[in-house]
């Protein structure tokens, strides 16, 4: 008798427990979307947040092949190398943009990118990847990472701007340079590379050097240039900073520009798309990176990412051409040396700098 | 008829609902926190397959790590000696004393523990960088902004707890040592403190507990130079890719945290002097009362500033008054910093919130009633404090393990819920869940057993008793609970910050996005966002007090 | 000397207490008598410095106390349930004041309060595990070691029951005496008040509406309500009361203004025998009910002219209907 009144106690119960659960994967107040992937008409990119294209171009690429673009950004590189790395063979996506140099090793090593089999334009090849044997990712943009000075700043205080990695070093330039963390940006992590290529395993002297010469590390770009940086949006008060070849041709005024990319400090970087092993979409994934290539995305690619294009013959912005200066002989590191010892390196670098 | 073996039969199913009741909780604790946890740590123990201690040893030996694990250290106890300095004087003002404004004012200082991390950082930074209105003072960047950060949080936190204690102490010990000749000093400190030690003590270790494991504002406030061991896990993973160093970190933590958590309940179970409430009737200030007035005055404008620069910041369009900024929320910022409208993420974080709370509600209710209900055996009795302290661990395990665990053990086969719509809310449920468990239990604790076993002398069953004893006290504090549920999720970061879709943002995410975008204007939305992210929960939060439940936010 | 001059205290303009006028000589103890509500408390507290005056003033030696805060005014207030320090030993708790002054040779001083309030011994005992007579006594002895100017003790036997009031109150007026302590306790209990206090006051409605040396108050309360309040049965006015008064012996019988005559309890005395003695004086009636308890047969007796009042028998239990002649004990009566 009391037997069952247990039972039932019991199935009552779990009973109760197991409506619990339902009620916890069936009513829910979030509204259940459609799957965006997975279906052929769409074609998902995955990239980082600092991608943007004009809206009238991925318009054109819509209309043109009839898949729709939906794209999903990680926050920085990083995270998308990592979500890419992590997902290889099963990808939430069909097409990757915006691995770099420094990342792009990672990618390839976890087999996440097939090989790429479309058209590439003249130029573009020139930017393979080295170690990508199978021609799987290609390169979409290039940009140098150089340290920037406020020449104008220089001009006023009368003193002579740095030229090259070790006058950063000297007590003239003491508390004026600001720099983005190389654990929290990417333009950061190309300068760490840059100063590895320029000193090799004394680099991190140097950047003890650096730090005791009173060096600010901050986050970002974004607060390194637009707060800390004299010549930026915020006004700060260090003249000198850690940004790109193509920086100069947005502080131009009547005509000439008061900043400078120092040439002899700069590091190539490389943009690279590719389409996803195992992506639902392969077509459409072949035609977006071909698109990314295409005369009209590299021809807008400076004024939307600020980067210059790969394929040959695009031209550029007239400020570009007149005041963003190209360093003929760029510092690089060995995308596999990198794969090998970013972690170690990281690691030493945070240590160096929060000492 | 009764049956034969009336206690045996009371034994099985006083067993038989416990694991009942508790079933639930525990499956989604196991399969949300226990699994990604496990996951983690896995990953950083066993790299290859094979257990690596050694890995684990050489991490800790690291200098680095070594500086990281001391910043944490002193920058929470510094924190915490502050807050609890700050924290007392002002529970004095508020809580024994009577003045116009005084119910605003509680509600006000209980606002910025709910703020989302990512808008106290910003609205921070705002106050103190370079051309900001104290950038003179050069705080930026060094650990007095961090700690200022952290003291911001949790002086809410002694407030609350302390004073809730302070509220129900009978004045006339005081008054007794007074008329022997004790300063006011002296009976604060031979009488009024000893009292109150309890109560300081909870509250100074679940303070220091937010401030060892504090994620966002270390982050936005330390930047690169200086690290917690929250934001260096956070490294750690996501750009280093260094697991075993962030399992090791991992394990340190979770280490400290439960001795702690084993050190606040020890104090718990002290008896407590505050248990026999005399509500003392608050007094007028008087010319004593000024050095308390004096701080709490102080407490007030280092409340508001940073809040008050972020909004005049948020005002500004190129030097002139505009509400450019909040227009522009309907956009996806400049250069298309975002993929969805900023409105639109307010949108996702509202429905995140009202998941969120109504998850944590339901499994917070279940463990409440689980480790209340009066134990009739010595097993069940260990079974039930078990529980308890289990449920209590989200509390101090970093949010990005969490979070991260959550990708490397539920992100694929056999378990792939990247794009189950509750993740989100869940991993938020999860961090609510200890706060909602500690308001609901003091008040269940609170109800004499005898009442339910008058109400079952009368025929009524356990469902009716519920119905009748538990429920008419249950439903405000229950509300309460709600309100700070949703409100810490509408701020929640550290975890979400992992887990949300790309297309799919929460309002924090989408902050610390503009924030880190280069372009005109997305700056300015991120402050309008911060704004309207911050008066949303401080809504809440005022709406919350409004219900006067005093164990909201007591440890 | 402590004097209390037109003090009046009001919570939120409410009057706690009015005009309240009363003097305390040095090594007198006072009692202020009244019923619970009545400002006593206040009274007390306004005494302590922890109520503000909303009138009036309060003086030592004739200096203004006003603005000179608690701590610093030298009165030891002892509470109802002590308040000792829970966290504190019994010795820390009587050499608190002792500490906070720094004096030398605690020990040997809280060893002789300890003796002093029967207590030798208990130094190390927590509050938690005394008794509530050895709490007040602690408290007591507290209160001596601050070498109070004044004492001021609220209700301090009200918390104990009825056995241990009798002989703490006795101790308790013997250390005062002896130490010429000046003594200020507020109780609602007559009981208290009239084991302890020279002098009382009392207190009624925030008024103070009688003082005296206690044998005045209790043998003329100066009106009905504090008649009855000090522990008279019944209060009787007109005709009853005019033959009560003519029962009395002469040289007692010169009435009160208001020509009121309150009896206790055991104001009557009923002898069944002397019910017909030609000429005798006093009052007669009929037994109504009559109940023996450990000190006395109590009666209900229904008198001639007068009404139902309470008596005493002199002698044997009368059974209910008997007629007996109640005798006046003039101690136990007062004319208001």
């Amino acid at each position: 008798m009391f037997v069952r009144a247990l039972t039932r106690k019991a199935a009552a119960v779990t009973a109760v427990s197991a409506l619990g659960i339902t009620a916890l994967s069936a009513c829910s107040f979030v509204t259940e979307e459609g799957e965006a992937s997975g279906t052929s008409e769409h074609v998902v990119l995955l990239t980082h947040g600092d991608f943007y294209l004009p809206e009238d171009l991925t318009e054109t690429f819509e209309a043109d092949t009839g898949y729709v673009l939906d794209v999903r950004p990680s926050d920085g590189v990083g995270d998308l190398a990592n979500l890419v790395a992590d997902e290889a063979g099963k990808p939430s996506g069909d097409v990757v943009f915006g691995v770099d140099s420094t990342f792009a090793s990672r990618v390839l090593e976890a087999g996440a990118v097939a090989p790429f089999a479309g058209e590439l334009p003249d130029g573009v090849a020139d930017y393979a990847l080295a170690g990508d044997d199978d021609g799987a990712l290609v390169g979409v943009d290039s940009g140098n990472v150089c340290v920037n000075v406020d020449t104008a700043w220089f001009d006023a205080e009368g003193m002579t701007p740095p030229t090259t990695f070790a006058d950063l070093t000297e007590p003239a330039y003491r508390g004026l340079f600001a720099i983005p963390g190389a654990s929290t940006s990417s333009p950061g992590m190309a300068f760490l590379l840059g100063t590895i290529a320029e000193f090799g395993d004394d680099w991190s002297n140097y950047w003890a050097d650096l730090m005791a010469n009173d060096a600010l590390v901050v986050n970002g770009w974004s607060d390194a240039y637009n707060v800390e940086f004299t010549a930026g949006e915020g006004g700060g008060d260090r003249p000198i900073v850690v940004s790109y070849d193509s920086s100069p041709a947005f502080t131009v005024a009547d005509g000439a520009t008061g900043t400078a990319a120092l040439l002899d400090t700069c590091v190539r970087q490389v943009e690279y798309a590719g389409v996803l092993e195992g992506a639902d979409n392969p077509e459409g994934a072949a035609d977006l990176v071909e698109f990314l290539v295409s005369q009209e995305v590299q021809a807008a690619l400076p004024e939307s990412m600020y980067v210059f294009p790969t394929r040959a013959g695009v031209e550029l912005p007239t400020d570009w051409a007149t005041f963003a200066q190209r360093p003929s002989d760029p510092l690089m590191v060995d995308p596999a040396e990198i794969e090998a010892n970013r972690e170690d390196w990281l690691l030493e670098w945070t240590d160096v700098v929060s000492r | 008829m009764r049956p034969p073996h009336g206690p045996v039969r009371v034994r099985a199913r006083g067993t038989l609902t416990l694991i009942g009741l508790s079933a639930l909780p525990l499956a989604v604790l196991t399969v949300f926190f226990l699994l990604p946890l496990g996951g983690m740590l896995a990953r950083g123990l066993w790299p290859d397959g094979e257990l690596a201690p050694r890995a684990v040893l050489d991490v800790l030996s690291r200098p680095r790590v070594g500086r990281v694990v001391w910043f944490t250290a002193w920058s929470s106890a510094v924190a915490t000696a502050i807050a609890v300095a700050v924290g007392l004087p002002v529970a004095y003002v508020l809580y024994r004393l009577r003045f116009r404004g005084r119910a605003v004012l509680r509600a006000a200082v209980l606002v910025p523990f709910v703020m989302p991390t990512v808008v106290v950082g910003v609205a921070f930074r705002q106050l103190l960088r370079d051309g900001g209105p104290l950038g003179a003072l050069g705080l930026d960047h060094t650990p007095v902004a961090v700690i200022a950060g952290l003291v911001f949080f949790n002086v809410a936190v002694v407030v609350r707890t302390v004073g809730a204690a302070w509220e129900g102490l009978d004045s006339r010990p005081a008054e007794a040592a007074a008329a022997l000749g004790a300063t006011p000093w002296q009976v604060f400190r031979t009488v009024t403190l000893p009292t109150l030690r309890p109560a300081v003590v909870a509250a100074a270790s679940v303070v220091f507990l937010f401030c060892a494991t504090a994620f966002g504002v270390v982050l936005i406030l330390g930047g690169v130079r200086y690290a917690s061991v929250e934001t260096e896990i956070y490294l750690l993973t996501t750009v280093i890719r260094d697991l075993p160093g962030a399992a090791a970190l991992s394990l340190v933590q979770l280490a400290a945290v439960t001795v702690l958590l084993v050190v606040a309940g020890r104090t718990r179970r002290v008896a407590d002097p505050t248990v026999t409430r005399h509500v003392a009737d608050p007094r007028r200030p008087g010319r004593a009362d000024a050095p308390q007035l004096v701080v709490m005055t102080v407490f007030a404008a280092f409340l508001s500033a940073p809040i008050g620069a972020l909004v005049v910041q948020s005002l500004r369009v190129d030097g002139a008054w505009s509400l450019g900024h909040y227009r522009a929320l309907g956009t996806t910022g400049s250069e298309g910093a975002l993929v969805v409208p900023a409105t639109q993420a307010l949108a996702n974080s509202l429905q995140t919130a009202i998941d969120a709370t109504w998850i944590a509600l339901l499994l917070g209710l279940l463990v409440s009633i689980v480790v209340t209900r009066r134990s009739r055996s010595r097993t069940e009795r260990h079974v039930r404090s078990v529980l308890d302290a289990v449920f209590m661990l989200p509390l101090g395990v970093s949010a990005v393990t969490i979070g991260f665990g959550f990708l490397v053990t539920l992100g694929r086969e056999p378990l792939d819920l990247r794009t189950w719509p509750l993740l989100v809310p869940i991993a938020q449920a999860l961090v609510a869940l200890p706060l909602v468990v500690r308001t609901l239990v003091p008040v269940l604790q609170g109800i004499d057993d005898r009442q339910r076993q008058a109400a079952a002398s009368l025929g009524a069953g356990p469902l009716r008793s519920l119905l009748v004893v538990d429920l008419p006290v249950m439903w405000r504090p229950t509300l309460a609970a709600a309100g700070f549920c949703f409100a810490i999720s509408l701020g929640e970061f550290g975890a979400t910050s992992f887990l949300t879709r790309a297309d799919h943002p929460t309002l924090p995410v989408v902050i610390v996005r503009l924030l880190g975008r280069p372009g005109e204007g997305n700056y300015g939305m991120a402050l309008a966002a911060s704004v309207v992210l911050a008066a949303t929960t401080a809504l809440v939060v005022l709406l919350v007090e409004r219900l006067r439940v005093r164990s909201v936010g007591r440890w | 000397m402590l004097e209390l001059d037109a003090v009046s205290v009001h919570y939120d303009g409410v009057p706690a207490l009015s005009d309240a006028d009363v003097r305390i000589e040095d090594g007198e103890v006072v009692a202020v008598l009244g019923p619970s509500g009545c400002g006593k408390s206040t009274l007390l507290r306004a005494v302590a410095g922890l109520e503000p005056l909303s009138a009036g003033r309060i003086t030592w030696d004739g200096a203004d106390l006003a603005g000179v805060p608690t701590h610093r005014r030298g009165f030891a207030l002892m509470f109802q349930d002590g308040q000792l320090f829970a966290h504190l030993s019994v010795a820390a708790n009587v050499g608190y004041a002792l500490r906070l002054r720094r004096v030398p040779d605690r020990a040997r001083r809280v060893a002789d309060l300890l003796d002093l309030v029967g207590l030798a011994g208990y130094a190390d005992r927590l509050p938690g595990t005394l008794s509530g007579g050895e709490r007040q006594r602690v408290a007591l002895a507290r209160s001596m070691a601050a070498a109070p100017r004044a004492l001021l003790l609220d209700e301090p036997l009200s918390a104990l029951d009825a056995a241990l009031r009798e002989r703490l109150a006795s101790d308790l007026r013997r250390i005062l005496t002896e130490s010429g302590t000046t003594t200020l306790l507020v109780t609602h209990d007559q009981e208290e008040a009239f084991a302890l206090a020279d002098r009382l006051v009392v207190l009624r409605g925030g008024r103070v509406v009688q003082q005296g040396s206690a044998r005045e108050v209790w043998a003329r309360p100066v009106d009905a309500e504090t008649a009855l309040f000090l522990g008279y049965a019944r209060v009787l006015d007109g005709e009853p009361a005019r033959r009560v008064l003519a029962a009395l012996p002469q040289r007692q019988a010169s009435p009160g203004t208001a020509g009121q005559v309150a009896l206790r309890r055991s104001a009557l005395v009923a002898d069944a025998t002397t019910v017909d003695a030609p000429g005798a004086a006093g009052l007669v009636g009929a037994v109504v009910s009559a109940r023996a308890t450990p000190d006395a047969v109590r009666l209900v007796v229904d008198v001639e002219g007068v009404g139902v009042l309470d008596a005493v028998s002199a002698a044997g239990v009368p059974a209910p209907g008997d007629r007996v002649r109640l005798r006046l004990d003039a101690a136990r009566v007062a004319l208001l």
